[in-house]
């Protein structure tokens, strides 16, 4: 099963964010299942319409996703995903 | 004067109280996050905060208990499918101004949103829609556009307490609208404004009101700081006169106040032009009418007069009885007991300040 790691900076949010382990295959999958372990965290990565926000980032072992918009990126039962932000802002 | 005031700054929620003769920080909370709108419905007294992550998004908080504890409430989505413009998703990039339905609507709370979205709840909040109707006129894909953000936003929503279906929303850029069934259907409210930046002076839409308020005392009367200068309605927004200054500085400017009592003595905090968007002479005023619009009165006892830079943004600036308060871009917050005659300073060390509100 594919691991879901976060970045810290969600911990804030979601207090009992911990490494998820993911029984689904495609990362919108991902994202519902993690909705149902913490509700109202696919809205922190994804907007209205299901677009990975601007300043997040999601890496599949260690690699950035390309398909921002449907989250089409493959995956395999052992990869890492890493959902991030990007570090920007003052 | 209602002894509470409610801040929505670029670093956090921040509640102010007037007790023992002093103002004192109540409340500070969501450290470190911008809160574009810091709303109190006083109809219950739940606090509202507009979250305006930059990472995560649009998020909407709520607390019962003065700011104790929060409470995150669904923030308005646009249905799936929606488009600014073809091509372009539709998803709440900002909340612009939050507004209760009223004494007879007690469950209904409206919110405006970038990209140009009105949204509705009816049940105290737990969940908002998109008001399809105004997203659906004809006049907003092709006659609205961004002004102070890069999509059209819907900063001012009014509602009339006289008949809680009647409203007034402003949108930079797009002008004012009205409903009178509780958003089903839409008039445009633009006559006699005027707006230097678009090519044609006649067109329907594509007016800048920065911020749009009513006189509690006499709700047909309606007034605006606008882009092109400070507009007055005395018969609900169906007419419009300039009754700005034409040499400043009550001219250019953000926010407007308008007297609890007195439908014809309004405040506004007058700004450089688009040019700079600075205090003008490097001095803070705030300009006053008494006579509705027809002579100003320039208020400077007590505020900074030399290599200031302040301005201050739509939403913050608010009247109660014969106080005052204003804060500013560079996080310095003023308050007037009476009425502008003179001011002290609360603090000189805050964040920028979006938004202000007087409450219980």
């Amino acid at each position: 099963m594919p691991t879901v790691k976060f970045t810290y900076a969600l911990r804030r949010f979601f207090k009992t964010l911990k490494d998820t382990s993911a029984k689904s295959e495609t990362l919108q999958e991902v994202l519902e299942e993690l909705e149902k372990e913490y509700p109202g965290i696919r809205s922190y990565i994804v907007d209205d319409q299901g677009i990975l926000r601007k300043h997040v980032n999601i890496f599949i072992d260690g690699k950035l996703i390309n398909d921002r918009t449907t989250l089409s990126d493959p995956f395999n039962k052992d990869s890492e995903i890493y959902i991030m932000q990007a570090l920007s802002g003052g | 004067m209602k002894p509470t005031v409610l801040l929505g700054t670029r670093k956090g929620f921040i509640a102010y109280h007037f007790s023992n003769n002093r103002w004192q920080v109540e409340n500070l909370s969501f450290e470190g996050q911008p809160v574009s709108i810091a709303y109190a419905d006083e109809r219950s007294g739940t606090w509202w905060a507009c979250l305006d992550h930059g990472h995560w998004g649009v998020k909407l908080h709520r607390s019962k208990d003065r700011g104790l504890t929060w409470e995150e409430i669904k923030a308005p989505a646009y249905p799936e499918g929606k488009e600014i413009k073809e091509g372009i998703p539709a998803t709440t990039r900002y909340i612009w101004s939050m507004a209760n339905g009223g004494k007879n609507f007690l469950s209904r709370l409206w919110i405006g949103t970038d990209p140009g979205g009105l949204f509705l709840s009816e049940d105290e909040g737990n969940n908002f829609h998109l008001v399809e109707s105004l997203w659906n006129h004809p006049t907003r894909k092709e006659g609205w556009f961004g002004g102070g953000r890069d999509q059209p936003g819907i900063h001012s929503i009014v509602v009339d307490p006289r008949d809680e279906n009647r409203i007034h929303i402003g949108i930079s850029c797009a002008g004012v609208f009205e409903t009178i069934d509780a958003g089903k259907t839409w008039i445009i409210r633009n006559k006699g404004m005027h707006a230097d930046f678009l090519p044609d002076p006649n067109a329907e839409t594509g007016y800048d009101p920065h911020i749009l308020v009513a006189a509690p005392s006499d709700p047909e009367i309606l007034w605006q700081q606008n882009h092109c200068g400070i507009f007055r309605s005395t018969d609900g927004a169906k007419n419009w006169v300039d009754i700005g200054q034409p040499e400043g500085p009550a001219k250019f400017g953000f926010a407007i106040a308008v007297a609890d009592d007195d439908a014809e003595q309004a405040w506004v905090a007058p700004a450089n032009s688009d040019m700079t968007r600075t205090a003008i002479k490097g001095a803070l005023c705030i300009c006053r009418t008494d006579d509705g619009g027809k002579t100003w009165k320039e208020l400077r006892k007590g505020l900074p007069q030399e290599n200031c830079f302040d301005i201050v943004y739509r939403h913050a600036l608010a009247s109660s009885g014969n106080a005052l308060v204003f804060g500013t871009t560079t996080g310095n917050l003023f308050f007037s007991p009476d009425r502008g005659e003179s001011w002290q300073v609360l603090s000189n060390y805050l964040p920028m300040i979006y938004s202000v509100q007087f409450t219980n």
